[in-house]
């Protein structure tokens, strides 16, 4: 006979397996393609002066859909002489931009939002065409906040003098600006937006395999009527962004990319007196507590590592989960990205699309391999993946030490590295143990407790109770080997100026 | 018979306590007419390591005191140095400096610790603030302290210049290893004698003499240091930039080559946007919600 009926403790409650739900047929979704025109040409040609020209090599280069792997459209490929003819348009244009009245150059702005927002859903379509990303991510994020950043930077143009008391805030001159293929229009508008309110000109290159959307970006420029050289646009790889990066006539560069990149940047530049700001990689450990809502952390955390096919920066890419609800974290984790849709990218149901490029799916494959050789335990979804095109399935890792690859190393991709922790001690040591520090995330339900790793944690940007939220007011950017300087917010237009 | 005086030997402050160097080298210091004064310690690379494990120890203490009270102890500074401003005179006397010069150095260094004392608890909010965004969230951002900041001080203006660098990263609670003028080292010897006595935690302002050529590089390339500022010349800014890229390390120099007026103003930068270049930016987002 029971002496007495154990009373139900959460812990126990726990125990009881996750309910799981049996996809199949029953669960199948009809396809939803996208069908509006991203209006491709058939060959993009660099944007200078305010003109479409031809690269002065003649050579043109594919942007490949990730999706199909088939060319979408031809790319210019600027030499070094193409980024001078670029330097030298965004030099001429520079004083008269700068002199204009501030409000003046709002408007340019202004209209250069509401062409966007016109054009949002061509540019979406484009956008997941050239990079792989699901187009509910363009639509719904990438182009609207691209806009939402043109928008939010023109209201300061005449308002500089307000934004640094007790100095004369002036422009650099002209800025060279190499971007990312994550987010190409995103990292577009958040590079442009701030240089011309602050009456600085630019040349800015696109990464190779993500041009498309820059230079649909060009025809806007023209649609708004900037003065021609205020923005110019030069395509090509690794050297064109050397050329743009090393050109004498660049008062500032602005690079969005690799560590290690960033770092050649560095050196580069040393010496030259260039006024620089790096956003580089990183390494995010996202930190569930024992009190935390499980339901919306895994949510959270789902959106922190598979958001664009876990190609972000700050992706939540190592997960800390308290011991005592590692386990139940885990199930949760594993039920959920089971039913994680991964394909074609058009599709509107698509939660993860296209690996960037073959490069970018090799290194996820051969840090994954590594994973596995360190001994770490791996969890794949077992979803369809498309014949065609690069793609990688949703993978965790759990049982993953301090010391291991994925630990250490930015993937870059869907794969998260779980790890656990006993105190909050504990939680802040392994999670600033890294050369990064451009984002984390925290768990609970104890304000007090999200204060204190807040200050703890050496990173940029802190999400808690919440994961990967942009705003152009919120000031973006790292500490550490992730770089320095701010994107966003008036944080962001101080690395547009010579505060003197 | 007049009294023989008692010679000082300089030691530089480092940790709070007073050191030669870990190499026990010297270099010979003469006073404006070329007579010998003192010999004072020729710091090495090592002793920029030692400094930072000094510094980097008095960091978090620093950094957690309230910004009221690291208010109170720079003006303590302030008050130490008021009455034995005589001492300062001579300390800048002996580099050359006219006796109406040196005065004027002192009085503006005194001046200029005052009001940095007065900006620990108001650039937060200038710096910092609520931002606007379109989602249901609060999100602020505050001003971070780097941690262990290096500063190469001019030449020039041994007192004043070494001082209006050192005090926009000490304000934010970073601590310091500060490199001494390279030509008149001595009155950076004497303002470590007032630290001591100015309530600073030791180890959060530490001071080196010696040869920059020898210790630039360590400043350079120490992956503790977080971020250099100075004025320098175009050789040891190239040195700073190409050694900083190794731990992506700020570098927050401003060229030595053209002369500054470092009594003039706030210093060669306005004050806020000096203290700005020595915090980091730290942006917190959580839902809004019940």
């Amino acid at each position: 006979m029971p002496v007495a009926a154990p009373k139900k403790s959460r812990s126990t409650s726990r125990r009881r397996p996750e309910p799981e739900l049996i996809f199949g047929d029953l669960w199948e979704f009809d396809p939803a393609p996208e069908s509006a025109d991203p209006r491709l040409a058939e060959r993009y040609q660099l944007f200078i002066g305010g003109r479409f020209v031809a690269p002065k090599s003649g050579k043109y280069f594919p942007s490949i859909n990730p999706a199909t792997e088939k060319p979408i459209a031809e790319i210019a490929l600027a030499a070094a002489k193409d980024v001078d003819a670029a330097y030298a348009a965004a030099a001429e244009a520079a004083p008269r931009w700068a002199r204009l009245p501030g409000a003046e150059r709002g408007k340019y702005i202004y209209r250069l939002a509401r062409l966007l927002q016109d054009r949002a859903r061509e540019f979406a379509v484009a956008e997941t065409l050239d990079g792989g990303k699901p187009i509910r991510e363009s639509r719904d994020f990438d182009v609207p906040m691209a806009a939402a950043h043109f928008f939010y930077h023109a209201g300061w143009a005449d308002k500089l003098a307000y934004a640094f008391p007790g100095a004369d805030p002036q422009p650099h001159g002209v800025v060279g600006q190499v971007i990312p293929w994550n987010f190409p229009l995103l990292m577009l508008a958040w590079k442009i937006a701030p240089a011309l309110a602050t009456g600085n000109t630019v040349v800015l290159k696109p990464a190779e395999t993500t041009s498309v959307t820059a230079l649909k970006f060009a025809e806007i420029v023209r649609e708004a009527g900037l003065p021609p050289g205020v923005v110019n646009i030069v395509t090509g790889a690794g050297e064109t962004g050397a050329a743009v990066v090393n050109h004498p006539a660049a008062a500032k560069v602005a690079f969005t990319g690799s560590t290690d990149v960033g770092k050649l940047i560095m050196r580069s530049t040393a010496g030259t007196g260039k006024k620089l700001t790096l956003e580089l990689g990183g390494k995010a450990a996202n930190i569930v507590f024992e009190d935390a809502p499980l339901d919306q952390a895994v949510e959270g955390i789902v959106n922190g590592i598979f958001f664009n096919q876990g190609h972000v920066c700050c992706a939540g890419s190592r997960l800390l989960v308290q011991e005592s609800v590692a386990d139940a974290v885990l199930r949760r984790l594993r039920n959920r990205i089971d039913v994680l849709r991964v394909g074609n990218p058009l599709d509107k149901n698509t939660d993860i699309g296209a690996i960037n490029s073959k490069e970018q799916l090799n290194k996820i494959a051969g840090l994954v391999k590594a994973g596995q050789r360190e001994g770490a335990a791996m969890y794949q979804s077992k979803c369809r993946l498309p014949r065609t095109g690069w793609y990688f399935r949703p993978t965790l890792f759990s049982g993953v030490e301090q010391s291991h690859r994925i630990a250490r190393e930015e993937i870059f991709g869907p794969v998260l590295s779980i790890l656990t922790f006993r105190t909050v001690a504990e939680a802040v040591e392994k999670a600033n143990n890294t050369a990064y520090g451009l984002s984390a995330g925290v768990w609970t339900e104890k304000g007090s407790r999200i204060l204190k790793m807040s200050t703890a944690l050496k990173a940029g940007v802190v999400w808690a109770n919440t994961y990967n939220k942009f705003d152009p007011t919120s000031p973006f950017g790292g500490y550490k080997e992730s770089g320095f300087g701010r994107e966003g917010g008036k944080h962001g237009l101080a690395d547009y100026v010579k505060l003197t | 018979m007049p009294r023989l005086p008692v010679s000082k030997t300089p030691k530089c402050y480092v940790g709070g306590k007073f050191i030669r160097s870990e190499s026990a080298r010297t270099f010979a210091l003469s006073d404006a007419a070329g007579e010998f004064f003192a010999h004072v310690p020729q710091c090495t690379r090592k002793d920029v390591r030692n400094a930072v494990e000094a510094a980097a120890k008095a960091t978090g203490g620093w950094a957690g005191r309230s910004a009221y009270n690291r208010g109170q102890i720079l003006y303590r500074l302030a008050e130490m140095m008021e009455p034995r401003q005589a001492e300062l005179v001579d300390a800048l006397k002996l580099g050359g400096a006219s006796a109406a010069e040196a005065r004027a150095e002192v009085a503006a260094t005194i001046e200029r610790i005052v009001h940095y004392a007065g900006w620990t608890d108001k650039y937060e909010q200038l710096l910092g603030g609520v931002n606007p965004v379109a989602s249901p969230h609060f999100n602020f951002t505050v001003a971070e302290p780097m941690g262990v900041v290096g500063i190469v001080a001019p030449d020039e203006a041994p007192l004043l210049a070494l001082v209006t660098l050192i005090l926009p990263a000490v304000t934010p609670g970073n601590s310091v290893i500060a490199l001494a003028s390279e030509s008149a080292p001595y009155p950076a010897i004497v303002l470590g004698e007032m630290l001591a006595t100015s309530d600073l935690p030791g180890g959060v302002v530490n001071l080196l003499s010696g040869f920059r050529k020898e210790m630039v590089p360590t400043f350079a390339t120490h992956a503790h240091i977080r971020a250099v500022g100075g004025a320098v010349n175009a050789t040891d800014r190239k040195t700073l930039d190409e050694g900083a890229a190794d731990s992506v390390k700020r570098v927050k120099v401003i060229s030595a080559d053209k002369p500054i007026d470092w009594a003039a103003g706030e210093g060669a930068v306005p004050s806020l946007y000096a203290i700005r270049d020595f915090v980091e930016f730290k942006t917190t987002w959580h839902p809004v919600g019940a």
